[in-house]
């Protein structure tokens, strides 16, 4: 195995577009790096962005192995949902924390393995099958709360959502564990070789030997467990379950997150931790637009923007154009004109 | 009978035992009232739906449908009521600009060779960023117009109302279903989702049609905003949120292939109808929440999927085209 290049690393677009955000906040905001220690924990601006940014990056953790499978997983919002409501309901209701957190990593991982085999054994396109789970997804959490925005006062669950460890905040603890058992496993064992195996060419892959099907199922077993964690974050951050509103919309930030992060939608090639950074600069973004001034609708359109330019760098038409411009000369033939 | 078309005779099948089994539990589901007030609340939706129809025919996705809708509602309130412009006049710009938004994305999904997917959700995102930028709160229009169109309706015999958004949609279908079986356009479209090469070297006109597929579902989208806005009578950035997925659920619904190359626009507007039917149902039942329509259309969803699997199993061989550029 390759042994990681930090400089190479360090160099990547993504990088230089991380700091490029975050100089035009603490352009925008002077003591945007200021950080305080406080009550036995960090705060400031660039805290906050880790924080904020930490349930999108444990989605695109998932969704990256999903991604790379030459998948998509629409669900994790709606699994969002449904974790938070389990958790919430089941400790109102008296059950001890760490049992109402393992159930509702379990219904994660069921919902994960649900999308799993419809897509595996039944060969539904991803996109679709995990939009079933999305549209009853949020369905079911209100079943699970009977439309009520479930509060607790469970002081586990809440410290998952706000509490500190050595001074940093749950959240990005949980993240950066996350993100680290997850690039150890994929990296250091032949994993993350099989499903980049499976997502450029999943026939020839089982024709090589590789148990495809199991592959996929755990892949997307995964996915469900990330957003069944994202979920208890934001259910403790808020100390409520919100079937309506807990994760709306953060399948697609998550989409978005891995894209930005270099992996290609046509699977293959991925990496998590590029998928992290990239939730950091949607974060990052989101808390400088916040800082501006600009309503928090204007996102939406910079977010839009954001995509447009990736979707352009990343097309054959420049890469096309880039080729015939740093190529040498043609062997025969006249030069080639520039498109 | 046509092997083509069994997808098609199960939605309809199943509409008519649904709804003949809703009749059963309260006989004042059979009325005229009911089935005009089922076209007149689904009439945005339906419109969306035909658009998305031939998207997904094509082998494409188009995410921004509702924010499009969203969009035209809020454009459609600023120029009325800001502007003072006369609702056709702002009708005619507000397609304009949807069926230029249409194009855009459909040449992106042409020329730049990304999946529909991301390019529409990008879309998605301006579009309803666009619409928020121009106005954050809710708009009411006031104008004699919006008045005497709610106002007009066709009195059906047994008191039902067929109102001018829902003869809009039933037209919207009639030309859907013209298109898509009776003209070169709609052969193209066909012809695309079936296979994107063959369909390039039989002479199909690959980028036109492109571009013309996603012209189509924003333009219809559009209109869906219009008809969404004389509903309401107002204009709102955040309305028909979420409409994107119950175009697409529809159109599966309906008996359409998600791979592409087979589907009926008519299967669509069972597949709106019986989306509208369950909402119809769970307020007559009154004692179920509203959160079982979710469930309920997604247990349909995927039941109509696993059908597609065992009608075409057998007569396609497996695919493996998960993203269509």
């Amino acid at each position: 195995m390759k042994r990681l290049n930090w400089k190479g690393a360090l160099l990547r677009p993504q990088f230089a577009a991380l700091a490029a955000v975050l100089f035009i906040n603490w352009l925008l905001f002077p003591g945007f790096f200021d950080i305080t220690w406080q009550d036995g924990r960090l705060f400031g601006s660039v805290i906050d962005v880790l924080n904020r940014g930490a349930p999108v990056a444990i989605l695109a953790i998932g969704m990256t192995a999903v991604i790379a499978t030459k998948g998509v997983d629409l669900s994790v919002g709606a699994v969002m949902a449904i974790a938070g409501a389990v958790a919430a309901v089941m400790v109102t209701s008296g059950s001890p924390a760490i049992v109402a957190v393992a159930a509702a990593l379990a219904v994660g991982l069921l919902c994960g393995l649900w999308n799993g085999v419809l897509v595996t054994y039944l060969e539904i396109q991803p996109i679709i099958a995990t939009l079933v789970l999305m549209v009853a997804g949020r369905g079911l959490a209100q079943l699970v709360t009977e439309g009520s925005i479930v509060t607790f006062s469970d002081p586990v669950l809440i410290f998952i959502g706000t509490g500190a460890f050595l001074g940093m905040p749950m959240p990005v603890v949980i993240a950066v564990c996350l993100m680290l058992l997850a690039t150890l496993a994929v990296r250091r064992t032949a994993l993350g070789l099989l499903i980049e195996a499976v997502g450029v060419n999943r026939s020839a892959a089982r024709f090589a030997g590789i148990s495809s099907g199991v592959l996929l199922l755990v892949v997307y077993t995964f996915c469900g467990f990330c957003a069944a964690t994202a979920g208890l974050i934001v259910a403790g951050d808020i100390r409520g379950a919100d079937a309506n509103n807990a994760g709306l919309w953060l399948e697609l930030d998550a989409i978005l997150a891995v894209v930005i992060g270099g992996t290609s939608l046509l699977g293959g090639r991925f990496s998590i931790p590029m998928s992290v950074v990239g939730a950091l600069i949607i974060q990052a973004m989101n808390t400088g637009i916040l800082i501006s001034g600009f309503s928090p609708e204007f996102n939406l359109v910079v977010k839009s923007g954001v995509i447009i330019l990736i979707l352009v760098l990343q097309s054959p038409l420049v890469s096309q154009w880039v080729s015939a411009r740093t190529t040498a000369l043609p062997v025969r033939g006249p030069k080639r004109k520039p498109l | 009978m046509n092997r083509a078309l069994r997808p098609l005779v199960a939605t309809t099948a199943i509409f008519i035992l649904a709804y003949m089994a809703a009749i059963l539990q309260f006989p004042n589901m059979l009325s005229t009232r009911v089935i005009g007030n089922l076209l007149t609340d689904n009439a945005f939706l339906g419109i969306a739906a035909v658009g998305m129809t031939f998207v997904i025919i094509s082998g494409g996705i188009d995410l921004s449908v509702g924010a499009v809708i969203g969009f035209t509602t809020v454009l459609n309130a600023i120029l009325i009521m800001w502007v003072g412009l006369h609702p056709f006049a702002a009708f005619a710009i507000s397609l304009i600009i949807a069926a230029a938004f249409g194009a855009v994305m459909g040449a992106a999904i042409h020329y730049l060779k990304v999946p529909a997917f991301i390019v529409t959700l990008a879309g998605m995102f301006l579009a309803r960023g666009g619409a928020s930028v121009l106005s954050p709160d809710s708009i009411g229009i006031k104008h004699d117009l919006y008045t005497s169109i709610s106002k007009s309706y066709i009195l059906l015999p047994g008191g039902g109302r067929l109102t001018i958004i829902a003869m809009i949609m039933l037209a919207v279908f009639a030309a859907g279903i013209i298109l898509a079986h009776r003209t070169r356009f709609g052969s193209y479209v066909y012809a695309l989702g079936g296979n994107e090469t063959s369909a390039a070297l039989m002479g199909v006109p690959v980028a036109r049609t492109t571009i013309l597929i996603y012209t189509l579902s924003s333009t219809l989208a559009g209109l869906a905003g219009i008809v969404f806005s004389l509903y309401t009578s107002a204009g709102y950035s955040l309305s028909a949120l979420g409409v994107e997925l119950d175009a697409i659920a529809a159109v599966v619904i309906g008996g359409t292939l998600l791979t592409g190359g087979y589907g009926f626009v008519a299967g669509t507007f069972i597949g709106v109808m019986l989306q509208g039917l369950v909402q119809t149902y769970i307020v007559f039942d009154g004692t179920l929440s509203s959160w079982w329509t979710k469930i309920v259309i997604g247990a349909l969803l995927f039941m109509f999927i696993l059908l597609q699997r065992l009608v075409f199993s057998a007569s396609t061989p497996t695919r493996n085209v998960f993203w269509k550029t």
